[in-house]
């Protein structure tokens, strides 16, 4: 029988990735979940973090920032705010945006900025997880 | 008849305008083929979300939803993108005149939120309320920057200080043909599913749940209508750039070869008229 399903992840800019897999991995807003196909019919909202894509004993790792999937039986579609492969994270401008963050959050005055520096650090660190898997 | 310098003088002019709508034409010749690029990129994305939003919609019946219904203010938010330089034809007046002849907005309802400065000059002149200007996107259209616009439309939807939302922007057919448009990005418009839609009738889960999902996806969807509006209005602002400066181009080439004529004529006018006076000249002295 056949394991494999099709996926798509497509941006505003490109169509991130097309291809197949046998196994998908991808954060949503209720958890971690991982599609196999003949997953029941399912559309739920992307949590930033890191899209596992599995092909026999090869994987691909790549960042989705803020999105939806679409996931029926034999095909996924991601629909991403944005999209980056490991190859493609500056490691430096991802760590100066970390620091960044970090101190707003330390130093903090009106509450508005809080949620823009938690988002931006949250940013930051899936882009340096990313990067080690360079 | 003009003189010989006059019409030279002249035609000296409108080659060097001719030589910049020459220039202009080829820039934006490269800029459309960039632009159209990008263009088509954008369309799995937004296509993409369209089916996924009327699928959600024709699922889910008629759920309450505050995307999905009409604010209780009167006011109409139009989107307005036109083009940051001229030079374009018709481009941006085509446009405006979406909002300033359509029957069914009055200008007291209607709040502008502009991107492009040739159509804010046009709609404030006329005397049309300019909420937002973010003409610095027009340069260089990217995601994020419509995605904080919108954030700034949809919040004052939220807020209850407009009823609807409307996009005008040029929908760019092909490169020849661009067509002024008016669309309703809220309350959402969806079109009947087609036959062929039936095919993939399944049924369908939300995670967390229906509403929750139309709240996060909508927004989105809103978005790329406009990021997807926004890269077409680029790529048709320079179509109807270069069709001008094409027509520019040709206008000039005929103006000057009517000059050359009418110089050359004069030309030869004046060594006839020489001629003459030479030769009565001579036959007085003997």
């Amino acid at each position: 029988m056949e394991k494999t399903f099709d996926v798509e992840i497509i941006t505003p800019d490109r169509v991130f990735y097309k291809g197949t897999a046998d196994l998908l991995e991808f954060n949503t807003e209720s958890g971690e979940i991982g599609v196999y196909r003949d997953h029941i019919p399912l559309t739920t909202v992307l949590e930033p973090g890191l899209v596992t894509i599995h092909h026999g004993d090869e994987e691909q790792v790549a960042a989705v920032h803020a999105g939806f999937a679409e996931i029926l039986g034999d095909k996924v579609t991601l629909l991403a705010e944005l999209a980056e492969w490991p190859e493609e994270i500056d490691l430096e401008r991802a760590e100066a945006a970390r620091e960044r963050a970090e101190e707003r959050i330390h130093n903090r005055n009106d509450n508005l900025d809080l949620k823009r520096a938690e988002f931006a650090l949250h940013k930051a660190l899936i882009r340096i997880n990313l990067a080690e898997y360079r | 008849m003009a003189s010989m310098r006059d019409i030279k003088r002249r035609k000296g002019s409108i080659q060097s305008t001719q030589q910049i709508t020459k220039a202009m034409k080829l820039v934006s010749t490269v800029k459309l083929q960039k632009a159209k690029g990008r263009a088509e990129q954008t369309d799995p994305y937004f296509q993409y979300m369209y089916r996924t939003v009327s699928s959600i919609l024709a699922h889910s019946g008629n759920m309450d939803h505050p995307y999905l219904r009409s604010g209780e203010s009167k006011k109409k938010a139009i989107v307005v993108l036109t083009s940051n330089r001229g030079l374009a034809g018709g481009y941006n007046a085509n446009v405006v005149k979406l909002i300033t002849e359509s029957d069914d907005v009055a200008k007291e309802d209607v709040v502008i939120y502009a991107v492009g400065r040739k159509g804010i000059e046009i709609l404030e002149r006329k005397g049309y309320h300019i909420e937002v200007d973010a003409s610095k996107i027009m340069e260089n259209p990217t995601y994020p920057d419509a995605a904080a616009l919108c954030k700034r439309v949809l919040d004052d939807f939220a807020e209850g200080k407009i009823g609807e939302i409307y996009l005008a922007y040029t929908h760019f057919k092909n490169t020849v043909s661009q067509e002024a448009q008016l669309i309703r990005m809220l309350p959402v418009e969806v079109s009947e599913p087609s036959e062929e839609k039936s095919s993939r009738e399944i049924l369908m889960n939300y995670e967390p749940n229906e509403q929750e999902a139309l709240n996060q996806i909508i927004p989105k969807y809103v978005t790329s209508l406009f990021y997807g509006a926004l890269v077409e209005a680029v790529a048709s602002e320079n179509g109807a750039r270069m069709q001008a400066m094409d027509s520019a181009t040709s206008n000039a080439e005929e103006m000057i070869e009517d000059l050359s004529l009418k110089y050359n004529r004069a030309r030869q006018g004046s060594i006839t008229q020489e001629l003459t006076e030479i030769i009565a000249g001579a036959n007085a002295i003997e």
